[in-house]
């Protein structure tokens, strides 16, 4: 599904290096998580395969479904069915939440040239998918993340993940800022989606996600590259005794 | 002969090329606008008062022309129940027009000089003379000196259907005067639309009397043909617990004047007053310059103006609020905004107030941004196309003024031309 091949990327107006080579294979229906110390570049990675400007990519390739994704637009990207649940969902003063949804389901179903959703149907779907999450009505009408808490911005996004149904879904830290019942909504609004057709790349800091998103592999990140990859054990390891020792044994 | 022109004043060759209506009531108030104007004389460039707007283009005595961009524009207001008012090239057109006789308002034609209009009399030049203190006006003088056309409303009541000035162009050439009176009488209600682009060069004045507990809505969508220059007029009193409430939206025009003069004399008044602008090309030049007097107690005044700018365009605002002595309990307010869409265009601003009470609250700002790039890439990162994204944030953008529009049916025929704006100059 989403095949990462020695992903080498610098910031664009400083000498700076980020990633140093990231190899990376999800497969169809399998969950990846990726845990690692701040700053190792995890969000990064995630921004570079959305497309977004900034960051220069210096070598490697990355690519969906065999489809080069670093020579599209970030709104190709989207199309082509990548997704990307924001570590710091972005405010959006003056566009109703529910005209955002809208215009980029139908955006995206015009670029694939399937029909787009009519306002009564859509409104049905997202209704629906709202009330799992916890989304009230008021929410929806509200202006994208103004004034949404933390953990409801959270929501949102998985909210916007359910309605774009994307084939390989990236989400930074969506666990952040989550209390334990939101993040019981967020796992659940996870595990719904999970299908052989749909990849997960799910970042995290902490084991207590991964008890509710069980993932398939394990990979650490550290300084721009994976340096461990193993099974839903490497994140109880890390849980118990940090980064370190897995640090010193790969140096 | 060419040595006689050039010592001409650009004031003497304007007057020089008009012909003052004779014969009628107005006759008095023609004649002093036309002293007033001779001691002011025409806007130059070195005025303070238009040293963002070159007005050279306004005062030149030679018509401009201006290309018909023939039907292709989307009717505004079609689904709106309203009392039709038609002009064309500036001509008030009966037979395209609605009947005039309509209930709770009388409505009559400035041109047809009707003699038994007292409060015509009264009230014709006199708004705009309160107007040119402390600050000169002369376009304004030299239409109510010049203006042969316009309407003559009074409101008695609160009519069902708002009335809808439609303004026509049929020819390439042609400067256009337009001074429209409005009298609402205590308790009166009336809401005002004007659309279409009146001519090549259009010089309107528009005075309304706003008595106690009336209430004046105005909603303008001034012409889209590209070339047009206007020069726009607005002056207003308010009575006690009297509410004005005016927004434009502007789109294309090489150069739009928009003057609004406030006077809020009665107690507890609210005067509000809005622009929506969008503006494509170096040619494109808009100013919106706002004068509100606060010489009430517990009156409230309300500015809000955003202007879109691309490909060069230039956008002005000047808005003052003053607060007259004892004019206590004042809840002033202006924010004027601007959306550059690129680093050629330009947003030049100058917010003033001037308070001489000290039981007020009165805030203003003023700011000049780009689109928000992280909005952006938020946008796209869920499907939506760069282009289309950036309409969306540009409309959100413009919302806050449009939002100024009370009426939803309104509001939401302002949000449709501003979208079909935004859709006809993608990229
Ligand atoms: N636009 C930028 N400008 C400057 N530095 C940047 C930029 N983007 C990333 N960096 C730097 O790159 C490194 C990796 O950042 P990144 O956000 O990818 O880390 P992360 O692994 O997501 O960290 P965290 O766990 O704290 O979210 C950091 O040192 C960060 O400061
Ligand atoms: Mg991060």
């Amino acid at each position: 599904m989403l095949s990462i091949k020695g992903l080498k990327v610098k910031l664009e107006d400083e000498d700076k290096q980020i990633l140093k080579g990231v190899d990376l294979e999800v497969e169809a229906g399998k969950v990846h998580a990726i845990m690692g110390p701040n700053g190792s570049g995890k969000s990064t990675l995630s921004y570079v395969l959305s497309g977004k400007d900034g960051y220069e990519v210096t070598g490697g390739s990355a690519s969906l479904e065999g489809i080069d994704l670093l020579d599209m637009e970030p709104e190709e990207r989207a199309a082509a069915g990548l997704f990307l649940a924001f570590q710091y969902p972005v405010e959006i003063p003056g566009v109703g939440n529910m005209t955002f949804l809208r215009t980029a389901v139908n955006a995206q179903r015009k670029a694939r040239g399937e029909e787009e959703m009519s306002a009564a149907e859509f409104l049905k779907v997202v209704r629906a998918r709202a009330k799992e999450l916890k989304i009230d009505a008021a929410m929806l009408k509200r202006p994208v993340n103004v004034g949404f808490s933390g953990g409801e911005k959270k929501r949102n996004e998985i909210l916007q993940m359910a309605m774009l149904e994307p084939k390989m879904c990236i989400l930074d830290e969506t666990d952040s800022g989550l209390d334990v019942d939101a993040m019981k909504l967020v796992a659940d609004g996870v595990n719904a989606l999970r299908s052989e057709g749909r990849g997960f790349l799910v970042i995290t800091h902490y084991q207590r996600l991964l008890d509710h998103i069980q993932p398939d592999v394990v990979h650490i990140m550290a300084d721009g590259r994976i340096i461990k990859t193993g099974g839903p054990e490497l994140a109880i390891e890390v849980e118990n005794n940090g980064y370190a020792g897995i640090l010193a044994e790969v140096a | 002969m060419a040595d006689l022109a050039l010592k001409q004043t650009p004031t003497e060759a304007m007057i020089g090329s008009l012909a003052l209506p004779v014969g009628g009531w107005s006759d008095t108030a023609r004649k002093d606008a036309l002293a007033r104007l001779q001691g002011m004389g025409l806007p130059q460039r070195r005025d303070e008062y238009w040293k963002y707007t070159r007005p050279d283009t306004l005062i030149q005595p030679e018509p401009v022309s201006a290309a018909l961009r023939g039907s292709d524009d989307v009717a505004l207001f079609d689904q709106i129940d309203r009392i039709k008012i038609v002009f064309v090239d500036g001509v008030y057109d009966a037979d395209a027009s609605d009947d005039l006789a309509q209930e709770g308002i009388t409505i009559d034609r400035l041109a047809d000089m009707p003699t038994d209009l007292h409060w015509a009399r009264d009230l014709y030049g006199t708004l705009e003379k309160n107007g040119q203190t402390p600050v000169a006006r002369p376009l304004a003088a030299l239409n109510t000196a010049f203006a042969p056309d316009g309407m003559l409303i009074r409101v008695t009541g609160k009519p069902s259907k708002p009335v809808n000035f439609i303004y026509r162009r049929r020819t390439e050439i042609a400067d256009a005067m337009l001074h429209h009176c409005i009298k609402l009488d205590a308790g009166a209600e009336m809401t005002l639309l004007e659309n279409g682009p009146v001519a090549a060069r259009f010089n309107g004045v528009l005075e309304v009397e706003v008595g106690d507990q009336a209430a004046f809505h105005h909603v303008r969508a001034q012409g889209r043909d590209h070339e047009q220059r206007a020069a726009t007029h607005i002056f207003t009193r308010l009575g006690t617990e009297s509410a004005f409430k005016s927004f434009t939206l502007t789109a294309n025009g090489m150069m739009t004047r928009n003057e609004c003069v406030i006077e809020l004399t009665g107690d507890d008044a609210a005067a509000h007053v809005a622009g929506a602008c969008v503006g494509d090309g170096a040619d494109f030049h808009h100013d919106d310059t706002v004068f509100v007097t606060h010489d009430a107690v517990n009156c409230e005044s309300r500015q809000v103006f955003k202007k879109v700018l691309r490909n060069g365009a230039t956008g002005v605002f000047q808005g003052k609020i003053l607060v007259k002595e004892g004019a206590q309990k004042t809840d002033g307010y202006q924010i004027s905004q601007s959306l550059l869409l690129d680093g050629d265009s330009q947003f030049l601003a100058k917010p003033e107030l001037e308070i001489y009470a000290d039981d007020v609250a009165c805030s203003h700002g003023s700011t000049s941004g780009a689109i928000d790039e992280d909005a952006l890439f938020y946008l796209q990162s869920r499907g939506v196309p760069a282009a289309k994204a950036t309409d969306l944030l540009t409309l959100a953008f413009l919302a806050e003024a449009v939002a100024e529009v009370e009426d939803e049916t309104l509001r939401d025929e302002m949000t449709g031309r501003l979208t079909s704006w935004l859709e006809r100059h993608a990229g």
